[in-house]
């Protein structure tokens, strides 16, 4: 300051500098903004704010990189959502293993089921209440608050998707409610998606060395989920159904 | 027969008969209770229900109620729809019978839910896409349009209602049927579902199975009071009945021939027809010879030597009553244990049953829990028809004054 009152500036440089820091700022705000924006759309978003349509999450199971005796996403989906991780036909599993062969060619291929989280959720529709709904970002999940257990939802899934809580439950983890009587499935480990962080199964999966799973924003043409589903022929189960699922299978 | 036995006043009833009748019935609706209860407190893991089969012996019990209930109005349709004078003095017993069914029917599935003490939820969040939804609000609808109509058969004031009522309320239990049907007929992701011929077809067979257990309980009530049926009515009962029974037989085939005819239904189809083990053994015996084919021979039946026509208005709807529990757990159970085609041209196995045929074995507290249902409807009648007059009043006009001729 007392540099400046002892070597004053002509007013034409201060106009110069001045435009110099403005056209700075604008140009720094034209190459910065797009990315503020991306990031915002694409990442966590505050808690008070609503989820957003721009985003559609989803995810690729590439059935080439699963390995038959793996069962990496089945055990980190139990360990997450505190599941008992029993496989009794009365025992939860929001996810499972499913192995298939071509009865043709003989062709074994084996991949994990979750709820596959369609556009044109059957669940949302035939459930008599609303509690099966889809979240804007096309997360399907069940209010447990208002889950009668009447069950309809799972006659109407074509993925068996669904499980019904027969008995009571103990050691929940608070971050995933569930309940004697209501019926539940993979939420896509919204809680963990809400903080910016991937599903247990496509983490446990990838820590695996497999990377048979790839979860991103369907929406964002920059995501690595688009662009493998734009440059890869991919499965939808039960396409024929027309509920364009949010996640796709590679390899069968 | 003497008058005196006939109950038209709750003086002249048999009170003995009738706490004995009310003590069994109290008895089979405790014991559903006492089902619920214990289902309320451990859980469904006592049931044979499981995640493949998620709809069990309950539904059975109460989707059949809720069919027949919707059929058995249809005797008070005939005689205030189409003006059928014997039907129109069954009238009251059959306004009162739907109603009763119906009860008993939703009490099951309410006290088969996961979450029952939510019920006030179902009452007051509606997604209005969903049939089951719908179905919620024809129930509803269903108790206040027949408890009018019913009002309007008994009080004499009213009377001049009673056809528009009668005529909503035909209406209104075909709407009802039509939902209920469609319950299953939407179910696109289901082999055994997933067909536009499930709402008629439930409506022919809820026109059966109400006629039937209209024909059980006027039976009953007739011989209880040692009355004899006017021959006329029950020949025209019976012959309705068997019309009822061959329809339903015909939308069986109907429905198995359409399957038939695409490729992709062909694993299901043999499945219930061929071999589907109990499954099949059910279909064919319970639902289409016990059910369907020996009531009608038995509703045909020649004259005997004496020339009296031998009436088996009491056997032969009692089968068809079983012919229909036997279709509901075809559908019903049969429909999901079959498994669901998501990767076609493949063998599937999974931790989770994919690919193979889903076991469902149905545990006592189910039962208790469906023959509750049918405990209330019975309790609900025993006690109807003793306080108000439900017995059709024809007989008294053809013991004083002449055989009923319509």
């Amino acid at each position: 300051m007392s540099e400046q009152m002892n070597h004053p500036q002509s007013d034409q440089d201060q106009a110069d500098r001045r435009n110099f820091l403005k056209a700075s700022a604008a140009a720094a705000g034209l190459t910065v903004a797009p990315g503020v924006l991306l990031y915002g759309i694409a990442h966590s978003r505050p808690e008070d704010q609503a989820v957003s349509d721009k985003v559609r999450w989803g995810m690729l199971i590439d059935t080439t990189k699963c390995a038959a005796d793996c069962n990496a996403c089945v055990t980190a989906c139990n360990t997450e959502n505190a599941l008992e991780g029993r496989t009794g036909p009365q025992d939860s599993q929001w996810i499972r293993k499913v192995s298939i062969k071509n009865l043709q060619t003989g062709a074994e291929h084996h991949l994990p089921m979750p709820c596959q989280h369609c556009e044109h959720p059957p669940c949302v529709d035939v459930c008599p209440t609303g509690a099966s709904f889809k979240r804007a970002d096309g997360i399907v999940l069940v209010d447990r608050h208002i889950c009668i257990g009447c069950r309809y939802c799972m006659m109407a899934c074509p993925y068996k998707a669904r499980s019904f809580v027969h008995e009571p439950l103990t050691e929940q983890n608070p971050e995933v409610p569930r309940g004697k009587g209501c019926v539940e499935s993979c939420t896509f480990c919204v809680q963990r998606v809400d903080r910016d962080e991937t599903p247990a199964c496509v983490e446990a999966c990838t820590a695996d060395g497999h990377m048979a799973m790839l979860f991103g924003d369907l929406n964002d043409p920059e995501s690595e989920i688009a662009k493998a589903l734009k440059g890869q022929r991919t499965t939808e189960i039960r396409a024929d159904l027309r509920l364009n699922t949010g996640v796709r299978y590679q390899g069968i | 027969m003497a008058k005196q036995e006939v109950c038209v006043t709750p003086e002249e009833c048999k009170s003995s008969q009738f706490w004995m009748l009310l003590g069994l019935g109290g008895l089979v609706v405790l014991a559903g209770l006492y089902a619920f209860f214990t289902l309320e407190h451990h859980g469904h893991v006592l049931t044979g229900m499981n995640n493949q089969v998620v709809w069990g012996l309950p539904h059975v019990f109460a989707v059949f109620l809720i069919v027949a209930a919707s059929g058995v109005l249809n005797v008070a349709s005939i005689g205030s729809v189409f003006g059928k004078q014997i039907y129109k003095a069954r009238a009251p017993l059959s306004g009162l019978l739907a109603i009763a069914m119906m009860v008993g029917g939703l009490a099951i599935l309410v006290l088969d839910l996961g979450r029952p003490e939510r019920l006030i939820v179902a009452m007051t969040h509606y997604n209005f896409k969903s049939i089951f939804a719908w179905n919620m609000i024809f129930y509803n609808g269903f108790f206040a349009i027949v408890g009018l109509y019913l009002i309007t058969l008994l009080y004499r004031k009213w009377k001049p209602m009673s056809k528009p009522m009668g005529f909503l309320a035909f209406f209104w239990r075909l709407a009802l049927t039509t939902a209920t049907g469609s319950i299953f007929g939407f179910l696109t992701a289901r082999s055994g579902y997933n067909s536009a011929l499930m709402a008629p077809m439930f409506i022919i067979n809820s026109f059966a199975y109400g006629l039937a257990v209209f024909m059980v309980v006027q039976s009953s009530m007739y011989r209880w009071n040692n009355l004899r049926l006017d021959e006329g009515i029950r020949r025209r009962m019976k012959n309705l009945l068997a019309v009822f029974v061959g329809a339903s037989l015909y939308f069986t085939l109907v429905f198995h021939i359409t399957n038939l005819y695409w490729a992709k239904q062909w694993d299901f189809e043999r499945f219930i027809l061929v071999d589907g083990g109990i499954y099949t053994l059910i279909f064919w015996v319970g639902q289409v010879v016990l059910g369907g084919i020996i009531p009608v021979i038995l509703l045909f039946m020649p004259r005997s030597q004496e020339g009296q026509r031998i009436c088996f208005c009491f056997a032969a709807p009692l089968l068809v009553i079983l012919g229909g529990l036997a279709f509901m757990y075809v559908t019903i159970v049969g429909g999901q244990v079959f498994p669901m085609d998501m990767f076609p041209g493949y063998a599937v196995s999974s931790t989770f049953q994919d690919g193979v045929i889903a076991s469902y074995n149905p545990s006592i507290w189910e039962l208790m829990l469906g023959l509750g249902g049918i405990g209330i409807a019975f309790v609900a009648t025993v006690v109807a028809v003793r306080v108000l007059k439900f017995m059709p009043q024809d007989d008294f006009t053809t013991m004083y004054m002449r055989r009923s001729t319509d």
